[in-house]
């Protein structure tokens, strides 16, 4: 089948019991390129870009890009040569490819024609011609101890000046480097350089077994632990034509919903204490720290690892766990509903959040954001939730999720998000408990030599992508997973322009975006 | 005309500011963390703070000048002046001829001009960002802690402080409507002053909306111990001020030596409850926009004319 009336790529579902996918091979650049316009004007989004080597097996190197559209998501893969792997820059459609591209060059050497040619994740040391990626890249070779010469888009003008924050923190936080130009307070520009995380986790995957790399997966950024081994789990049951039992999809979303009331309730915690409002710091931080400890009691670790596997579940809960979650759900509501009030009827606070970090509809469609970030600006997008063309895959499409959304698209928008979504997933929460079906949680995958799949799971963040190709042996040949940081990390470059730079720490705590996820 | 029980009055009472401020931002601390339903940290925390800074190596910036070495001290010393000015326990205060009331406000714009320039010195962002808040909150908080002084004055006849501590303590108690304005200026410009919650936050890791922090992120080693201490003792100035001059009770008259024995409880008492009420303060505010800050002190300054206003029209009848 065919997608925005386009002739080139010709699309077949994936099998599985996961979120919509259709997969598509476009016979050229040009395909690509022409496809990627038909996306741009039929409204849709890109979700993720990687690449692949494949010179192993004498066919070059291929090129992955999974775009986001109503019916759901396409992945469309493009052969390159191997002694030309270049493609069409598609940064020029949509601004948020820009770095995922960037990445693909310096992880395989598949660059693409023309567009930005800077390192993404290449920092100093690390040779040009190096490309961890490719199956012949060796061990890594020595690196030069050297500064990274990283060329910033420069701002002139009268009183502009710039302003360098991090890699190191005064908070013990994530490293990144954000680069302000600024007027006075104004901020004018701001520029991120991210990569000091880079950790080789895609390399680590190469040549695993596919328990090893839930285990990979589910620490690549481990707030979304559950979101990221669902969508692994999802990936190699589609390559491995693997269906887990109704059991084990109910207790995956119980998990993925603990995971997201979780970091709500720390992020939501955590913007009080940005407004110097540390009252509702501790508040928040008790709720969540109750939160953890039960699931510290009922699945056996605090965040969830290694709980979601490929076939199943790694836990099975009784009866009376499932009832503490209930009654839990049911303490959880008015403790947080009182806190909320307190957040609305701060003046204090709303003068913080209010029309501060202001991202439109509009800017949040053409920057291809997802999740949270997108849903605070009107953007009704939730994996989880039916819309007009899509079905939810199980457990939620019997759910009847509520995408919590809200028109403002400023700091005071993602916190009543948050909010909202708290109070949805707490009911989501009630009714998988409540009727959780019986049965077995696990059946076990038979790798199956040379599969491929996708998963994708909307996450607290947002869109949670890993895409999963086995080698002959029926081990891991090459995993990429996409955290929705990649295009929101875009998007706060935008929300903090009309702010000043006082107000940059709150923004960014509103999205709470990843550094390990996009540094990989 | 300096007496003895003066002169060991003005030695005690800078003693024990030295002792008492750290203990101060202690009990702040520790308050604040009981109104957030935290367990609180030691009350001795800011004394081994100190202690650990006192023993820890000076790492200074490659491009420090002599200003940034120079500059802890300067603003420790402007710090115990101003403390050796205000009567804590006593009016009967040797130091307190060489500065009145609005000297006072300098001794406090010297020791900021020195910590604005010395965040400077280094060329780093943060503290040219610091410093130049730092001045765009001082140049507002000194005209308005200006009125405060011109109203308070005006009933004393005198700028100078010990006269007007007298004259609002000791004389028979009548009613100044214009204190109370005065007053909730005062408090105005001592949460903006002392870099407290809703203008700045102490407790804040957040680099890029620091004003006192920002300016001394550099700092180490005794340096830092002396800058920190300056800090609190800067906090316990304006404490003590703020009780001489609206709660003055209980300080002691002239050269009359157990009233000043006495006089000691009952500041710690006074000192103990304005601590409580500051941590109060800073639980039940978040911090504004820096850009809400001028507003935050032109109300101050508002405030603190009206309470120069009431005085000339309602009050001076002498």
């Amino acid at each position: 089948m065919h997608f925005f009336d386009d002739p080139h790529i010709d699309f077949a579902p994936q099998p599985g019991q996961g979120a919509p996918i259709w997969c598509g091979e476009a016979p050229s650049g040009f395909a690509l390129r022409h496809f990627a316009e038909s996306v741009r004007r039929g409204g849709g989004r890109i979700a993720a870009i990687w690449g692949t080597d494949c010179r192993r097996t004498g066919e070059g190197f291929h090129l992955h890009c999974v775009f986001g559209c109503d019916p759901g998501h396409l992945w469309v893969g493009l052969d390159l040569p191997a002694d030309a792997p270049h493609y069409p820059d598609l940064a020029e459609l949509f601004a948020a490819a820009n770095r995922m591209q960037r990445t693909t060059r310096d992880m395989v050497g598949i660059a693409t024609e023309g567009g930005d040619q800077r390192p993404w994740l290449r920092h100093g040391g690390w040779p040009a011609g190096w490309y961890p990626l490719r199956h012949d890249a060796g061990d890594p070779p020595e690196f030069a101890n050297r500064p990274t010469d990283y060329d910033f888009v420069k701002l002139g003008g009268e009183g502009a000046h710039e302003i360098p924050v991090g890699p190191i923190h005064a908070g013990i936080i994530e490293p990144g480097h954000f680069r302000f130009s600024v007027v006075g307070e104004r901020v004018l520009k701001l520029e991120q350089r991210l990569g000091y995380q880079h950790k080789g986790v895609e390399r680590l995957f190469g040549g695993a077994d596919l328990a090893r790399g839930a285990q990979l997966v589910g620490r690549v950024s481990g707030d979304s632990s559950c979101a990221y081994a669902w969508a692994y789990a999802d990936a190699v049951e589609s390559a491995c034509g693997a269906a887990p039992p109704p059991r084990a999809l109910a207790l995956r979303a119980l998990m993925l919903e603990r995971e997201r009331v979780a970091n709500h309730l720390g992020d939501l915690g955590a913007l009080g204490n940005d407004a110097a409002f540390a009252f509702g710091l501790t508040q928040f931080l008790r709720l969540k720290e109750d939160w953890v400890r039960l699931n510290a009691k009922v699945f056996g670790h605090r965040f969830l690892f290694d709980r979601i596997v490929p076939g199943g579940v790694a836990v099975d809960v009784d009866a009376a766990a499932l009832n503490a979650i209930v009654e839990q759900c049911a303490a959880m509501e008015p403790a947080v509903k009182a806190l909320r009030a307190l957040y609305d009827e701060h003046a204090g606070l709303q003068d913080r959040f209010v029309t501060t970090g202001t991202i439109d509809r509009d800017l949040a469609q053409e920057l291809s954001l997802s999740g949270m970030a997108a849903r605070a600006t009107g953007v009704l997008l939730d994996g989880r939730a039916h819309r007009q063309g899509y079905t939810p895959p199980p457990p939620y499409a019997a759910l009847g999720v509520r995408p919590a959304t809200d028109e403002r698209g400023d700091v005071a928008a993602r916190v009543a998000v948050r909010f909202d979504e708290v109070f949805e997933s707490l009911r989501l929460l009630r009714l998988l408990a409540v009727g959780m079906p019986a049965g077995e949680t696990r059946v076990e995958p038979a790798p199956l030599p040379g599969g491929r799949g996708l998963g994708v799971i909307e996450g607290w963040r947002g869109e949670v992508i890993v895409g999963v190709e086995l080698d002959g042996e029926g081990r891991l040949a090459r995993v990429h997973p996409h955290d929705p940081s990649w295009q929101a990390w875009l998007a706060l470059e935008f929300a903090v322009l009309k702010d000043i730079v006082p107000d940059f720490p709150l923004i960014n705590k509103s999205f709470n975006l990843s550094y390990s996820g996009v540094d990989l | 005309m300096i007496s003895v029980s003066g002169l060991i009055g003005q030695v005690f009472a800078i003693a024990l500011a030295l002792l008492l401020a750290p203990l101060l931002a202690g009990w702040v601390g520790q308050c604040r963390a009981w109104l957030q339903s935290r367990s609180a940290p030691p009350l001795l925390l800011p004394y081994y703070m100190l202690h650990k800074l006192f023993n820890k190596d000076v790492v200074l910036a490659h491009g420090a000048s002599s200003l940034f070495r120079a500059a802890p001290f300067i603003i420790f010393g402007c710090m115990v002046l101003a403390c050796a000015i205000v009567p804590t326990l006593s009016t009967d205060l040797p130091f307190a001829p060489a500065a009145d009331a609005l000297a006072l406000v300098g001794v406090f714009g010297l020791a900021r001009i020195f910590i604005a320039l010395a965040g400077m010195d280094v060329g780093t962002s943060f503290g040219t960002l610091g410093g130049r808040r730092e001045m765009l909150v001082g140049f507002l908080a000194e005209p308005a802690l200006l009125m405060v002084f011109f109203t308070l004055a005006m009933i004393a006849q005198s700028t100078s402080l010990p006269t007007i501590v007298e004259t609002l303590a000791h004389r028979e108690l009548v009613i100044y409507p214009s204190l109370a304005f005065a007053g909730v200026a005062f408090t105005f410009v001592s949460l903006a002053e002392n870099a407290r919650v809703p203008v700045d936050n102490p407790a804040t890791h957040l680099e890029l909306t620091m004003i006192h922090e920002a300016m001394i992120l550099e700092y180490s080693g005794r340096h830092l111990a002396l800058i920190e201490w300056a800090a609190s003792l800067k906090l316990y100035a304006y404490s003590c001020l703020g009780l001489a001059l609206f709660f003055p009770w209980g300080i002691a008259p002239g050269d009359d030596f157990l009233a000043l024995v006495a006089a000691i409880p009952l500041l710690v008492l006074k000192l103990a409850i304005g601590g409580f009420l500051l941590a109060g303060i800073e639980t039940v505010n978040a911090k504004m926009r820096i850009f809400r800050a001028p507003e935050f002190l032109g109300t101050a300054f508002m405030l603190a004319v009206l309470g120069l206003l009431v005085r000339l029209l309602l009050e001076a009848r002498v």
